[in-house]
């Protein structure tokens, strides 16, 4: 089942020329959850646009001062919204969850033992 | 809001992995699964430019009309025009005829509607293969076509650029303009695939 994904508006998807567009990784994994999560029943399509015009309202009503748009920072908002909403994932468990990945030694993603001299350069796409 | 707090404090790149984390250890997302869905919609979802000019035709028989008469001026209705010289033709499927275009000299195209081709479009097996067995090619690529369907295979040249207007699927009548333009993809455009429902 396909999502309906606007094509017009605020609330629409960057595209170039119709073609999803994700300028980073983790824009296509916030998207990828939603329409999943959507595919598998877990809430409608209204329901998360709801949540979508909520977000994009309330960042148009008062954007942060030097932010700039970012259209998946609303999607991922409005998909924990979503989430929160019916109990699903709570906020803080992300919160904190985010927190432990922040804490994450650099080099995290290495299979090797750190200490050890190695030449390949450390960016690894996620 | 609660939660704006937190969203402000934490990149995003972060909440998304811890969310995708939490789904995946409650069994409610796969990232396998998930991995496909985003493969799927990255390739099958637009070009937009030609959605509309087909979502147009379905809905509005005179401008179909337009369209069929002269691709190039009804597509520039809406806005949609590329460098000079390039001139669209659209062909419309039906029950019993199929048109599909390739490029058998280059990779000629009509990007202005259709966006950047394919990498199989260019490649010369599909530009050798689908001129001499359309109808097998066409099966391999997922499209079944009926005996008694009619193939016309379009050659795209650089004055002549091909554009299909697909059969609007069965059962989407309640469907408006805007509702219908989602549904259509590229590959329906070029010929190798019907559009679907949903």
């Amino acid at each position: 089942m396909t999502a309906p994904l606007d094509v017009d508006g605020p609330t629409a998807p960057p595209r170039a020329n119709g073609e999803l567009v994700f300028a980073e990784p983790w824009q296509s994994r916030a998207f990828g959850m939603a329409v999943t999560l959507y595919d598998s029943g877990a809430f409608t399509w209204p329901q998360f646009q709801a949540a979508l015009v909520a977000r994009i309202a309330a960042w148009e009503a008062a954007p942060p001062t030097g932010e700039c748009w970012n259209y998946y920072q609303h999607w991922l908002g409005a998909l924990e919204d979503v989430l929160a909403g019916d109990g699903t994932v709570a906020a803080d468990e992300i919160s904190r969850r985010a927190a432990a990945l922040a804490q994450r030694p650099a080099g995290h993603d290495h299979p090797h033992p750190h200490g050890e001299p190695h030449d390949h350069p450390h960016h690894h796409p996620h | 809001m609660s939660t704006s707090e937190n969203t402000d404090r934490i990149p995003p790149a972060l909440r998304t992995e811890a969310l995708e984390q939490l789904l995946t250890e409650r069994g409610l997302v796969d990232p396998n699964v998930m991995n496909k869905f985003i493969a799927n919609y990255e390739t099958n979802v637009g070009p937009l430019n030609g959605a509309k000019v087909v979502a147009k035709a379905w809905t509005d028989p005179e401008y179909k009309q337009r369209l069929l008469a002269d691709g190039t001026a009804a597509i520039k209705e809406l806005g949609f025009s590329g460098p000079q010289g390039e001139h669209i033709v659209v062909v419309e499927n039906t029950e019993t005829t199929h048109n599909v275009v390739v490029c058998t000299l280059c990779s000629c195209y009509p990007w202005p509607v259709l966006g950047l081709p394919p990498s199989w479009y260019k490649d010369p097996v599909y530009r050798a293969r689908v001129v001499k067995q359309p109808r097998r090619v066409l099966a391999e690529m997922g499209l079944e076509l009926a005996d008694d369907v009619q193939i016309t295979v379009r050659d795209s040249s650089s004055e002549v650029r091909w554009l299909v207007l697909p059969q609007r699927p069965a059962d989407t009548e309640d469907l408006t303009e805007e509702q219908l333009v989602p549904l259509v993809t590229r590959d329906a455009m070029v010929g190798v695939a019907k559009v679907h429902a949903s």
